[in-house]
């Protein structure tokens, strides 16, 4: 296959982000490299469920978390999954417009999630004075939620750049890939906040 | 086109821009080759000291500070920088052409795993410089690790974080390349020993090395920024860390060992004559141990105080790795047995490994019976039984290795009279220098300290200990001595001088750039033997001679890794200093700027043409 047919294919198949070889690659190795990220969050989650009645004086899971701002942050961040699902339909309808519409509101949605996690942050930090340094809880709180805070930036950053980059060329073989990977990790990211949504705040106060 | 004609001759400049920028996966494996047999001689010198400040009672030649930055220094390096990227090595020059394939599957990504690891072990090491390297042991147990003063301890949190982090680059890398690559006809049950050791590995550094760099995290923010996840005065449990490390730790031994195993199953059978005996039990057992190998990290804390419910189970699952480790030592007999053996310079690392390692083995069922763990834990002869396995196995096999496959790296032959020189002064002085280490443990010498009192009966054991380092250090010399002279005689060998088995035999010695001119079609286990046993030279083609897709070379991989580094300062100093934040901020937009710019910028290769192939192999 050459440059041009990747580039510039005369038609799109059904599954472009695998019709190359190195396509099939990148699919492949990013549900690896996503394999290594569960591991990544199972050993924080482990350290934040041996440290979180570790308060060292300070306040509790129950007494800090409410559930009815998670509540949105996790409706937020569950639509984004649905709208990057729907991104990808159109990408393998190869109607581009749609994609881009669809990848937009996710990262719309997705910057709605960052804006409420930092305000909660902001919230503990200044009501209450819980911090990464007042006890092993809050540097066990802020160490999990903070690095899916951090892969929620780094989705961001990832899908605009494609989105940048990508608007007037349209789609090809060498981009969907591309914007196919991102959507996993998006889907990752989203799967991650389920559990954190479970093991830190609901179990935290029921 | 004119790569294919110009690569001969090149002047230092274009040469060393030639290797900073590759991503051909057999020069990223004599970048490995190179930077591991480095940090092997730098560990290999702090060994020495450590003999020497012990080769008599009440020894000065180092301060007790100093002895402890040796030790530290010299397991972390030789596990993460010497044993690691040695194992890369030859994971780099061999699978892609034992399965056929033309490159592994992220050619970038291999050149970025490779400086990565680089410059994690350069930081690392940078501690000496700057007042003190780690101190706290390679295991860097809490709250030794983090109450320890100066930078030392940080150099070694942020230098194994970036090195890791290749690691596991590189690890994803070889699972998709044997998933994917593989050509037509080499079916999973038809995959090479060494190729298959090479994919359990890569999946067990997949799922170990993601609790490390978590480890790793979790100290840095202890040391670096005031958490307190192993500070007991904030409520936090330093115990946390010895269960992430030995999460990770305890399948890092596999992740070395069974590319050893692969390489000496490689050897057995060329050198026999013989199929491997027993193939399907031996990737059974592979499988098996990388298996096991998650469920067993916690008879390294059986003194820790987890109850004797969790020690048990922890103690039976490391028995039981003995029954897939035993599977292999009897392949390995039976592939002898009635083989037309030659005895070679590999060979002969081969034959020594078995008894070494099976030693080894034996004092690991000891140790893993948790109630005489009790009397063993923290002495010499928990540090006997872990040389037995990780020299007498790992090391031995890289020996092994760099004598078989040089021939394919390089095209030459290492001197035989010198390698079986190096063996055998090695072998001896292996064994002398560990051997008494058990005893020396049962009587009750203490690891890591830097002194031990007259008249204790450890004078006489712990003199012949020194003596067989210093053994070992001369074979070492012998064999640097066997590199250069074989680089300057520069004899050309064949192809094939083994008479070998395996895919990467039948193509020249060293490859052309691509590997396989049109790509083999795989009939067998063997399949190089099976079509000698046919009566052919060589492999018949699985496609018509055609254009070869190649990646582009690129220099982001080294900025990557450039700026990482950097960074790395920044987030240890800053500690003194916030001014130090301006570094931090720099190196970090430097390898997110190369990063970008890889995102952005479309890589799309090149395509040798047939036409040029075909004047190739006219001239």
């Amino acid at each position: 296959m050459s440059e041009q047919d990747v580039l510039n294919p005369k038609h799109m198949p059904h599954n472009p982000e695998k019709a190359t070889l190195e396509g099939k690659n990148k699919f492949m190795g990013f549900w690896f490299f996503l394999g290594g990220e569960a591991v990544l969050f199972a050993s924080l989650f482990g350290t934040y469920l041996a440290l979180k009645d570790a308060t060292n004086g300070g306040k509790s899971s129950e007494e800090l978390f409410g559930l009815e701002l998670v509540f949105i942050m996790t409706m937020l961040l569950l639509t984004s999954s649905l709208t990057s699902v729907y991104a990808m339909y159109h990408m393998k309808n190869n109607d581009f417009k749609k994609m881009q519409l669809w990848l937009g509101i996710t990262v719309v949605l997705g910057l709605g999630f960052l804006g409420f996690e930092i305000y909660e942050f902001y919230h503990y930090i200044h009501e209450y004075e819980f911090t990464m340094r007042s006890s092993a809880f809050g540097s066990a709180f802020y160490t999990l939620v903070g690095f899916h805070g951090g892969h929620v930036v780094f989705g961001l950053l990832w899908i605009v750049t494609l989105m940048v980059r990508n608007a007037k060329r349209g789609l090809n073989l060498y981009n969907a890939p591309k914007f196919y990977i991102a959507s996993l990790y998006w889907h990752f990211i989203d799967v991650v906040w389920v559990f954190i949504f479970t093991v830190v705040y609901l179990m935290g106060v029921l | 086109m004119s790569t294919l004609v110009a690569t001969n001759k090149k002047g230092f400049g274009a040469t060393l821009w030639d290797y900073l920028t590759t991503v051909d996966h057999k020069k990223i494996a004599i970048m490995y080759l190179v930077a591991g047999g480095f940090f092997f001689i730098l560990g290999g010198l702090e060994a020495l000291a450590i003999r020497w400040q012990l080769v008599q009672p009440m020894n000065d030649f180092v301060s007790a500070g100093f002895y402890h930055e040796l030790i530290t220094m010299h397991g972390t390096t030789m596990i993460f920088l010497a044993a690691m990227p040695l194992i890369f090595a030859f994971m780099n020059a061999v699978v892609p052409l034992q399965i056929g394939a033309r490159d592994v599957a992220f050619p970038f990504l291999n050149s970025l795993g490779f400086w990565l690891f680089l410059f994690g072990g350069i930081l690392l090491n940078v501690g000496w410089f700057t007042g003190g390297a780690a101190d706290a042991g390679w295991t860097a147990y809490a709250p030794l690790s983090t109450i320890s003063a100066g930078e030392g301890v940080d150099y070694y949190v942020l230098g194994l974080q970036i090195s890791g982090a290749g690691t596991l680059i590189g690890g994803i890398n070889f699972l998709v390349t044997i998933v994917n690559m593989r050509a037509p006809g080499m079916t999973y049950m038809r995959m090479p020993l060494f190729t298959w050791t090479a994919f359990v590995t890569s999946a067990l550094i997949l799922f170990a090395f993601p609790a490390l760099t978590v480890g790793l995290f979790l100290m840095m923010f202890d040391r670096l920024f005031g958490s307190g996840f192993f500070d007991a005065a904030m409520g936090g449990n330093s115990v946390i860390w010895q269960h992430l490390f030995w999460i990770f730790g305890h399948p890092e031994v596999y992740i070395l060992v069974l590319p050893a195993f692969g390489i000496f199953s490689e050897i057995i059978a060329t050198f026999s004559k013989k199929r491997l005996f027993g193939y399907t039990a031996m990737v059974f057992a592979t499988v098996l141990i990388g298996f096991l190998g998650f469920m067993v990290w916690a008879h390294h804390m059986f003194t820790v105080g987890m109850g004797p419910a969790a020690n048990s189970i922890f103690a039976v699952a490391t028995m039981a790795i003995a029954v897939p480790t035993g599977i292999k030592i009897f392949n390995w007999l039976f592939t002898l047995w009635g083989g037309r053996i030659s005895i070679t310079t590999p060979m002969l690392w081969t034959l020594g490994f078995i008894p070494s390692f099976t030693l080894g083995g034996m004092t690991g069922v000891m140790l893993a019976a948790a109630t005489a763990d009790y009397q063993y834990h923290d002495t010499y002869f928990v540090v006997g039984h872990f040389h037995y396995v990780i020299v007498g196995g790992v090391v031995f096999a890289l020996f092994a290795g760099v004598h078989y496959w040089w021939p394919k790296m390089f095209g030459t032959m290492l001197d035989e009279k010198l390698g079986k020189a190096t063996f055998w002064i090695f072998f001896v002085g292996f064994h002398l220098t560990f051997f008494v280490q058990h005893f020396l443990g049962l009587m009750g010498m203490p690891r890591r300290y830097w002194v031990y009192m007259e008249n204790q009966n450890l004078d006489l054991g712990n003199l012949i200990s020194t003596v067989g380092a210093f053994l070992m250090g001369i074979a070492s010399i012998i064999l640097l001595y066997n590199i250069v002279k074989t680089s300057i005689q520069n004899k050309k060998v064949g192809g094939d001088p083994w008479d070998g088995r395996t895919l990467e035999w039948a193509i020249p010695s060293p490859p052309p750039f691509y590997n396989f001119k049109q790509l083999p079609l795989v009939r067998g286990l063997d399949p190089l033997w099976i079509e000698k046993m046919d009566g052919r030279k060589g492999m018949t083609a699985a496609e018509p001679l055609s254009d070869i897709h190649m990646p582009n070379n690129s220099f982001l991989p080294f900025v990557i890794s450039l700026g990482l580094f950097i960074a790395g300062f920044g987030f240890i100093y800053q500690k003194n200093d916030l001014s130090w934040l301006i570094v931090l901020f720099i190196g970090m937009a430097i390898t997110l700027g190369a990063m970008f710019i890889r995102s952005v910028k479309d890589d799309l290769g090149y395509h040798i043409h047939k036409e040029d192939l075909k004047k190739e192999a006219e001239e």
